[in-house]
């Protein structure tokens, strides 16, 4: 009542809804025009894009990682750890013992799916904040795969995963793109079309409200950080593909640009819900922001600039759009 | 209505033990095809007890025996059996996720246990949408459930239910079970609700209905069964009762309760004045106190007396209002707690777990919360001091065990509530807020608590206490007034307060609000 708008109530809802599923993608373009008219020569190659896209298949997978616990409501802090464990553990198998590299993939991510199911485990049973176990269960992590690697890059892991991974290209992009976005696919089905996925979105947002509709809570959130932690294997995998080699420490680098992206992406395509399609642009978006800057010449601190600041703005984005809500409601 | 419908559920000789408390005591209860059935009675009378059994919650005493649709049901049931049966629940706070769609909540029932692989959304909704045309109601399934009106939202988990008849065909009875679903609506808004509650029994549904308000029951029933205490008090043909006699089945004649009355004390000049006090559910409410008057405030849940409390101190916020204590003047609707606690209040919870006191930490930090400001000597706090003070509450307010170090969470309730008590009055307070003051307090510690509280009041504080226990306000008001529908309606004062008293007030208040 007491502003009044051109547009009549229905209508001018309809567009502020709109304009949130799809600011971030606008603001995408709008970023890649900018640094194309400002390096059209450099930016604006393909040979750029397919860099981007390739690339990143690890961050893309991480971050899908995190937005299943964080549906259901729990944090999964331990993800990096568990993608530095897992390549190192290609790594070590396949080099140093001398496993066929399928033999060490497997192993790997049976060990990032028993991670999971101790995380799960020790958070149900305890009733302890996920936070505080996967905090925990980072450092473990970190420290084991620095005790069985020896604080050591190793490298000379078997080129067929490293043509799988990075080498082989589809339309000039490296497989593991489309790794990523086929992650990404089966997560948006999942969140969209079954009912597991609904029984997820009702435990994160109101666990009393789940249970008295008969969800098994713990179950549903036992099986979301189970699904975390096997995708942070995957995203090992792909690293090990990635560099032909694995490093101890790294993997770690990878968990804030990761909640940046989950919680940016939650502000678009589907407003105020982690998804699947939102995380894949955040993360390409936050990428093409930091290639952009470093390609103009800015130095590497731009990277922390970026993610730290996108994570903070994201968060309190979605908190806007939740306080509007609350208002018109 | 039929008087030869047969029964659907029949519950025999069912008793509940708590413990040493019988929450029911060999009830008998049955319900009939194609009726809505009044279930009512005050806090403890045993009414969620007999639901939380049919959900399969609880486990009756042996002995108990079942009946559904003339077959014999094992006891106790399953959690989750009640689906198969075919009986739905529609909860009090109605079990919607307000951020999801109203097609989602709509579903979330079958998503819980069925694991579908491929949801098609656009079907369902227009399945749903069909389903709320067939009743009149106009929502949008795809809209998010926080846009919906209160009164769309207790239909829809009421719709919800009754899917959940549509999905189980080859369940043997039709019972949908409705516990209190309309404190939190305006009263034109339940009309509504009952008109959809009747169509669905006229398409078979049969309905219990539980509530403590008459006016609704004796509206939408067919028959009302009363329990007090645990035992059933009988049950009625609607048309054939009035509302007097539901007032009696429900509080009893029994007025030994009406124990211990503080003895007559005169009361000085006014000394706080509230006008005005609109927000929340109250609607300019008046109410005045005097030097040394301790005034208790009831009602129905949600007839607004607890909100009073909460809105004068500032812990929600009022739309409008004017407090004065003493000379000054306050614009209730600017204010916070911290601004009431310079003006002279303080509130005591009725949470006291979650409000009251953190019970992780030891007695000598709860208790000198609000004294750490007033020291002088600026950053650091003498652990000294500290310790000094608490043990001087301990001491003053009976607090056992005396050791202040001990954390307050191993403290029993009646215990703690003392603390909570004692840290607030060292302040020396001039009105006092309290809410519930003796939930979880046990008999004995809270004759202490009622004492510390006449004990401020002699002190010459105004106290207003928020409470639906009739025995605790008969014990410590000087005056006691009943709200219905966020206005106040009936007062009484002095030797007028007895516990049968304010019960009937409460209950037949509604009249003069409607």
């Amino acid at each position: 009542m007491a502003e009044r708008s051109a547009l009549p109530g229905p209508d001018r809802r309809a567009l502020i809804d709109r304009a949130e599923q799809f600011g971030l993608l606008f603001a995408w373009i709008v970023v890649i025009a900018g640094f194309g008219i400002a390096r059209p020569d450099t930016f604006l190659s393909w040979a750029n894009f397919a860099t981007i896209f390739g690339s990143q298949a690890v961050l893309v997978i991480v971050t899908l990682g995190l937005i299943i616990p964080l549906t259901a409501g729990d944090f999964d802090l331990s993800i990096a750890s568990v993608l530095s464990f897992s390549s190192m553990l290609i790594a070590v198998l396949n080099v140093q013992f001398g496993w066929p590299i399928w033999l060490a993939i497997a192993a790997a991510m049976a060990a990032g799916i028993t991670v999971g199911a101790a995380n799960g485990a020790i958070i149900l049973y305890f009733r302890i904040h996920s936070l505080i176990v996967t905090l925990g269960m980072g450092s473990l992590l970190h420290g084991i795969t620095l005790w069985f690697s020896g604080s050591q890059t190793i490298s000379g892991i078997d080129i067929a995963l490293v043509r799988a991974v990075i080498v082989n290209r589809f339309l000039g992009i490296p497989w593991a793109f489309y790794y990523g976005i086929t992650v990404a696919v089966l997560i948006w089905y999942t969140f969209t079309y079954t009912a597991a996925g609904q029984r997820l979105l009702f435990v994160g947002h109101g666990r009393e409200v789940a249970r008295l509709s008969g969800i098994r809570v713990g179950r549903v959130r036992f099986g979301a950080l189970l699904a975390a932690s096997g995708l942070g294997a995957l995203a090992g995998v792909l690293y090990a593909g990635t560099t032909g080699a694995a490093d101890p420490s790294s993997g770690l680098t990878y968990l804030l640009p990761a909640f940046a992206a989950a919680f940016l992406g939650a502000t678009a395509i589907t407003p105020g819900r982690f998804n699947a399609p939102g995380s894949v642009i955040a993360v390409y978006f936050l990428v093409t922001g930091i290639t952009g800057l470093s390609i103009l010449g800015i130095s590497t601190f731009v990277q922390d600039l970026f993610y730290g600041g996108a994570l903070i703005v994201a968060v309190a984005l979605s908190q806007l759009v939740r306080g509007r809500e609350e208002r018109l409601g | 209505m039929t008087q030869a419908a047969p029964a659907i559920l029949e519950i025999a000789g069912l008793s509940k033990h708590f413990g040493g408390a019988k929450a029911l005591d060999r009830l008998d209860f049955s319900i009939r095809r194609g009726e809505v059935h009044g279930l009512l009675g005050q806090n403890g009378s045993g009414k969620s007890t007999l639901i939380k059994i049919l959900a399969g919650f609880h486990a009756p005493d042996d002995g108990a025996r079942l009946h559904v649709a003339g077959r014999e049901v094992a006891l106790p049931l399953t959690p989750g059996q009640f689906q198969a049966l075919g009986i739905a629940f529609v909860h009090q706070h109605l079990g919607l996720s307000p951020h999801l769609s109203v097609l989602e909540n709509f579903l979330v029932g079958r998503h819980a246990t069925s694991s579908r692989w491929c949801i098609p959304w656009a079907q369902e909704a227009r399945r749903a949408e069909a389903l709320f045309r067939r009743y009149g109601l106009d929502i949008d399934p795809h809209q998010p459930v926080d846009r919906l009106s209160s009164v769309a939202r207790a239909q829809l988990a009421v719709i919800r239910a009754f899917d959940q008849f549509e999905r189980t065909p080859d369940a043997p009875i039709r019972l949908l079970i409705l516990d209190e679903p309309t404190p939190f609506l305006p009263a034109r808004d339940v009309e509504h609700l009952f008109r959809l509650v009747r169509e669905l029994v006229a398409d078979g549904a049969s309905v219990i209905f539980v509530s403590h308000d008459i006016d609704e029951a004796l509206t939408i029933t067919d028959r009302i069964t009363v329990l007090r205490d645990g035992r059933l008090v009988g049950t009625a043909e609607t048309p054939a009762v009035t509302k007097g006699e539901l007032v009696k089945m429900i509080v009893g004649r029994a007025v030994d309760l009406d124990t211990m009355r503080p003895a007559a004390r005169d009361h000085g000049p006014v000394k706080v004045r509230i006008t005005g006090l609109t927000g929340a559910s109250l609607d300019n409410v008046s109410i005045s106190l005097g030097t040394g008057e301790v005034v208790g405030l009831t009602g129905l849940i949600g007839s607004g007396y607890e909100d009073a409390v909460t809105l004068i101190y500032g812990a929600d916020k009022a739309s409008a209002g004017t407090l004065t204590i003493g000379d000054n003047d306050h614009e209730i609707s600017r204010m916070t707690p911290y601004r009431a606690i310079k003006a002279g209040m303080v509130l005591i919870p009725a949470d006291r777990l979650e409000e009251g006191i953190v019970p992780t930490l030891p007695v000598t930090d709860n208790a000198t919360l609000p004294l750490i400001g007033r020291w002088a000597g600026g950053f650091l706090v003498s652990n000294r001091r500290k310790r000094d003070a608490a043990a001087a509450v301990n001491k003053a307010y009976d607090v056992r065990p005396p050791d202040p170090g001990t954390l307050i969470g191993n403290l029993s309730g009646g215990n703690q509530q003392k603390v909570v008590l004692a840290k607030w009055f060292q302040t020396s307070p001039e009105f006092i807020l309290l809410i519930e003051p003796t939930q979880g307090v046990d008999v004995g510690a809270r004759e202490q608590v009622f004492g510390i509280i006449q004990t401020m009041a002699e002190n010459g504080a105004a106290v207003l206490c928020a409470s639906s226990d009739h025995e605790q306000l008969t014990a410590i008001c000087d005056r006691v007034i009943v709200f219905a529908r966020g206005r106040t309606v009936a007062e009484i004062a002095g030797n007028e307060i007895s516990k049968s008293a304010i019960a009937r007030l409460t209950y037949s208040a509604l009249d003069d609000a409607a």
